[in-house]
């Protein structure tokens, strides 16, 4: 049995009660729908923004973040005024604001194989607005295991990807992917970043698959892909055919339960502290400027050339991490050494890759240029 | 000849070209050719054992390759291959185990070296 509008939803939403497509059945069902978003971000603000209006009963969000200024550059549910505040607590009020007639839930913490099956099980549909494989291949499995339509988008720079993953009628995420790329393969932080608007682009188009799903109208991408780019203008679309050797939908699927997804990615889901090659590795910001007064040390800054543009250390070399195992030469394994990065991360995989070449005088700097932009000198610009 | 489309995050490996005019009578030549042409990209497209990597999909039109047949799918002048990357979003996407847990890092930092071919019927 539908709930029934109000004299005062009934014009809110009357653009949507005049396309015969909805109508009045249509809008009772979207106020009896429920949806979980999984990320407040990129990808998660035009899609909570566009389904809260258009009256979905009920929306989950889950995120463990706080708004960073460094968001707002695409994540527009948030704001100036947010800043340092719980994402989930910044989206609800402002979906709250949209439309009040509503209920958000929020789930402030990480999306995790102990927790997902219990946040899932209660909504009809999950939205991937995440920004990393893990929490991908978990999306995609809980959604499985619970039979219920995973609508997927993803972006990177230029380029958005969008689906409907559903198991029961097509194929899932792992039949197109049933892998993620190993570490060294992925795209490091600093090849990372997104065109500001290309969220909106790609996230509009997730909240109209979302839409599409729980009316039942139209065709879903179920069994295709939606691959855009921005810089060429272009939409293309390919089929995609369930897998017979999925691990998790096909016939003979293998695993029956959730996993452990950074393990299996290789890389972390959720943020751990800076970056640290371990013990006894390490120099500190303030140990390094301390020497760098006495000792002459070489500084190898293993970051791309784009990123010196924004900050960097006098003297040192640059030798981006992808070609210092072809740059070997370039260096001397008698110099003590300090190698570094954004933030250590890669310095520290730097660091084991100059160890088993035979470097034995390398540490790593922990924190990276934005430690020492936060602790030794505050003229250089963090990013 | 037909064209290969690249996506974004490859583009760094073709000189930030979108798309690379290919020459070959099916997807493995034309593979080929693409990595003579710029042999940077070899490797996140193929392991060692010269196996196309699992994680990699290459469309031909609308079709999956691995739904025809593989890198034998005869191409013809005037066709759209494309390369469908595996993304996961915008934010910082380091991996950062090595202090957490080291074995599992040297672990992973092998498997990113000598991936294991899986068995999808692509040689």
């Amino acid at each position: 049995m539908l709930p029934d509008l109000s004299r005062d939803e009934i014009l809110r939403y009357s653009r949507h009660l005049l396309i015969p497509e909805v109508g009045l059945e249509g809008q009772r069902k979207l106020k009896n729908s429920s949806v979980l978003i999984i990320g407040t971000g990129g990808l998660g603000s035009p899609v909570s923004l566009y389904l809260a209006a258009a009256g979905i009963g009920r929306i989950g969000l889950v995120d463990y973040d706080v708004v960073d200024s460094s968001n707002l550059q695409r994540q527009v549910i948030h704001g100036t005024s947010t800043v340092g505040k719980l994402k989930v607590e910044s989206a609800k009020s402002k979906l709250l604001d949209l439309n009040p007639g509503i209920q958000i839930d929020i789930y402030n913490e990480p999306y995790t194989s102990e927790n997902a099956l219990r946040i899932a099980k209660d909504y009809d549909i999950i939205l991937d607005g995440t920004d990393n494989f893990p929490t991908r291949y978990l999306t995609n499995d809980v959604a499985v295991f619970l039979g219920k339509p995973n609508v997927y988008a993803s972006i990177y720079r230029f380029d958005g990807q969008v689906s409907v993953f559903y198991a029961k009628e097509g194929p899932c995420y792992r039949c197109l992917f049933p892998e993620p790329p190993p570490p060294g393969l992925v795209p490091s932080c600093a090849e990372g970043g997104v065109l500001g608007v290309l969220p909106g682009t790609i996230g509009t188009l997730q909240a109209t698959e979302a839409l599409k799903v729980l009316l039942g109208i139209g065709e879903p991408l179920i069994g295709k892909l939606l691959l855009y780019n921005a810089l060429d203008m272009s939409f293309d679309f390919v089929k995609l055919k369930k897998n017979p050797n999925c691990r998790v939908c096909g016939p003979n699927a293998d695993i029956k339960e959730l996993i452990d997804y950074e393990e299996f990615c290789g890389v972390p889901s959720h943020d751990h502290e800076e970056g640290s090659a371990g013990a006894g590795k390490d120099i500190s910001v303030q140990e390094l400027s301390e020497r760098m007064k006495t000792n002459h040390l070489k500084l190898l800054d293993v970051r791309e050339p784009h990123e010196l543009q924004i900050s960097a250390l006098p003297n040192a070399v640059n030798i981006p991490l992808g070609q210092l195992a072809a740059r070997l030469s370039e260096l001397d394994s008698a110099d003590e050494m300090v190698i570094f990065c954004k933030s250590g991360s890669r310095s520290a995989r730097g660091l084991e890759l100059l160890a088993s070449a035979g470097f034995k005088k390398v540490k790593n700097l922990k924190g990276g240029i934005n430690a020492w932009a936060r602790e030794v000198d505050q003229s250089l610009p963090l990013y | 000849m037909p064209v290969l489309r690249i996506p974004t995050p490859l583009r760094a490996y073709t000189s930030g070209k979108s798309e690379v005019s290919v020459n070959g009578s099916n997807v493995g030549e034309a593979l080929t050719d693409l990595m003579t042409q710029f042999p940077p990209i070899k490797p996140h497209l193929f392991n060692e054992g010269g196996e196309l990597r699992p994680f990699v999909n290459l469309f031909l039109g609308e079709n999956n390759i691995k739904d025809l047949q593989g890198v034998s799918t005869p191409i013809k002048d005037g066709d759209k291959l494309m390369l469908i990357p595996s993304i996961a979003g915008g934010r910082h996407c380091e991996p950062d185990r090595a202090k957490q847990s080291p074995i599992l890092w040297r672990r992973l930092l092998r498997r990113s070296l000598s991936f294991a071919p899986r068995n999808d019927g692509i040689k």
